[in-house]
């Protein structure tokens, strides 16, 4: 593969497109919103646009252990599979509305999910 | 090789190593996440007098770009560095005088002040006041600094020590010790096209009159919708100063909300829900919220989800003190 995931979907350019349509659509979700009521939206909107990087195959340095102790709190608090999956459909939902396609959202996919059991503690 | 200063310890940067790096080889710990430059998570801020190199501000607010924030994790500097946590970021404080004490209404003042030494701000920053028995309030600033004061405007809360302080006892020529400024919410002329809203309820109109009228004198084209609320008609205040204002410049429009029961003429209603009724629509939109806490926080969301752009909102909230 001679160019990345991250340069062919367009870079930084594409994730400042993606992070509030994503935002906004994690917030309006009642399956998951609740996990960030009282957080403060600009560094939470900061730490979306670092997932997004990151699912885009973008740089970042996040290791295992970083999703888990990131998570941590939250499983304890009950975070599970079903919110996972929701926020994956955001994320599909997303990228399909910005005109991303499918293949590249496949890849984006993968790399999210990849993370799954870090996030989740299992 | 150059050298950085933090927390009154300066250590030698190698080549290629970034400041978080740098840190952690020293044994200092900064909260860290990403470390790729996005997640905000090890934001310093530079001091006075050093600037960071514009590749480890990227992506961040224009307005912290402005006073020296940076991003640890990418910052790699080639000349001596010095920075502070933000969280923890005391300035100094200096004197400044009471050259003008009036009254809006029953409830709030307009205090300006002449500092003694140098004070740099954009209008709609706050400072601190500091009483000498130690106790510190923050109060947003509503002058422009060709003004030649700082405008205060305090209400009176019941039971608050500060501004029952400068209410009752603070006169003409009275000392008081100040520092700042601090925040992020201040007009910044980078998009003078752009359509502006602001919203604010009681004296959170101070800094919102200093942002407009610091826009408004830097010619810009946009259209910029002020909604001010209060709870009743005898709290509402600069009311015919904004109505002229609206008169002189075309772009300029002015909305004041009563959320009580008898509304004068005036629209009824939480200003911030009158603005959201008035423009649902907020794409491309810079928002500035100031106020009571819970209408910032209610305000910041809706108008998120409204489609202005979380980097162009823009909030600063009464901090509501038990003490």
């Amino acid at each position: 593969m001679s160019e990345s995931l991250f340069d062919r979907i367009g870079g930084e350019t594409a994730v400042d497109a993606a992070v509030d349509l994503f935002y906004r659509k994690v917030l309006a979700d009642d399956r998951i919103n609740s996990w960030f009521e009282g957080t403060d939206m600009e560094r939470q909107h900061a730490k979306q646009k670092a997932f997004l990087t990151m699912a885009l195959g973008g740089p970042n340095n996040y290791t295992g252990r970083d999703m888990r102790e990131g998570h941590a709190h939250l499983v304890a608090k009950g975070l599970n599979d079903s919110h996972f999956d929701a926020v994956m459909e955001n994320l599909g939902a997303t990228l399909t509305e910005l005109g991303v396609p499918a293949d590249l959202i496949g890849e984006a996919a993968a790399i999210a999910e990849s993370t799954r059991n870090d996030v989740l503690g299992k | 090789m150059a050298k950085i200063t933090y927390s009154e310890q300066t250590f030698e940067i190698n080549k290629d190593e970034s400041v978080l790096e740098c840190l952690a080889r020293h044994g200092v710990e900064l909260s860290s996440s990403c470390r790729a430059g996005v997640c905000q998570t090890c934001m310093v801020k530079a001091t006075a007098g050093t600037n960071p190199p514009a590749e480890a501000q990227a992506g961040l607010k224009p307005q912290l770009q402005k006073q020296g924030y940076f991003l640890a994790c990418i910052c790699k500097p080639g000349q001596d560095l010095s920075f502070v946590n933000p969280d923890d970021s005391a300035l100094p404080q200096i004197a400044a005088t009471v050259v003008s004490k009036t009254r809006f209404n029953d409830n709030i003042i307009r205090l300006r002040l002449k500092p003694e030494s140098e004070f740099d701000f954009q209008p709609g920053q706050f400072l601190n006041i500091h009483r000498e028995d130690g106790l510190a309030r923050s109060y947003s600033i509503a002058s422009l600094p060709q003004e030649g004061y700082l405008e205060l405007h305090v209400e009176l809360v019941e039971n608050g020590k500060m501004s029952n302080w400068l209410h009752n006892q603070v006169a003409m020529g009275g000392k008081l010790n100040i520092d700042g400024p601090h925040g992020d919410c201040f007009y910044i002329d980078d998009k003078p096209e752009q359509n502006l809203l602001l919203v604010g309820t009681g004296t959170g109109l101070a800094p919102l009159w200093g942002i407009i009228r610091d826009a408004l004198s830097k010619g810009h084209k946009g259209e910029i919708h002020l909604f001010h609320g209060s709870h009743s008609t005898d709290k509402i205040y600069l009311v015919d100063e904004l109505k002229q204002l609206a008169k002189l410049h075309s772009n300029f429009f002015y909305t004041p909300c009563i959320s009580g029961e008898d509304t004068h003429g005036f629209s009824a209603g939480r200003a911030n829900e009158v603005a959201l009724s008035e423009i649902p629509k907020l794409d491309g939109y810079r928002v500035y919220l100031c106020g009571h806490p819970e209408m910032v926080s209610s305000a910041k969301k809706k108008t998120f989800l409204a489609g202005a752009s979380m980097n162009d909102i823009h909030a600063d909230a009464f901090t509501l003190s038990n003490s």
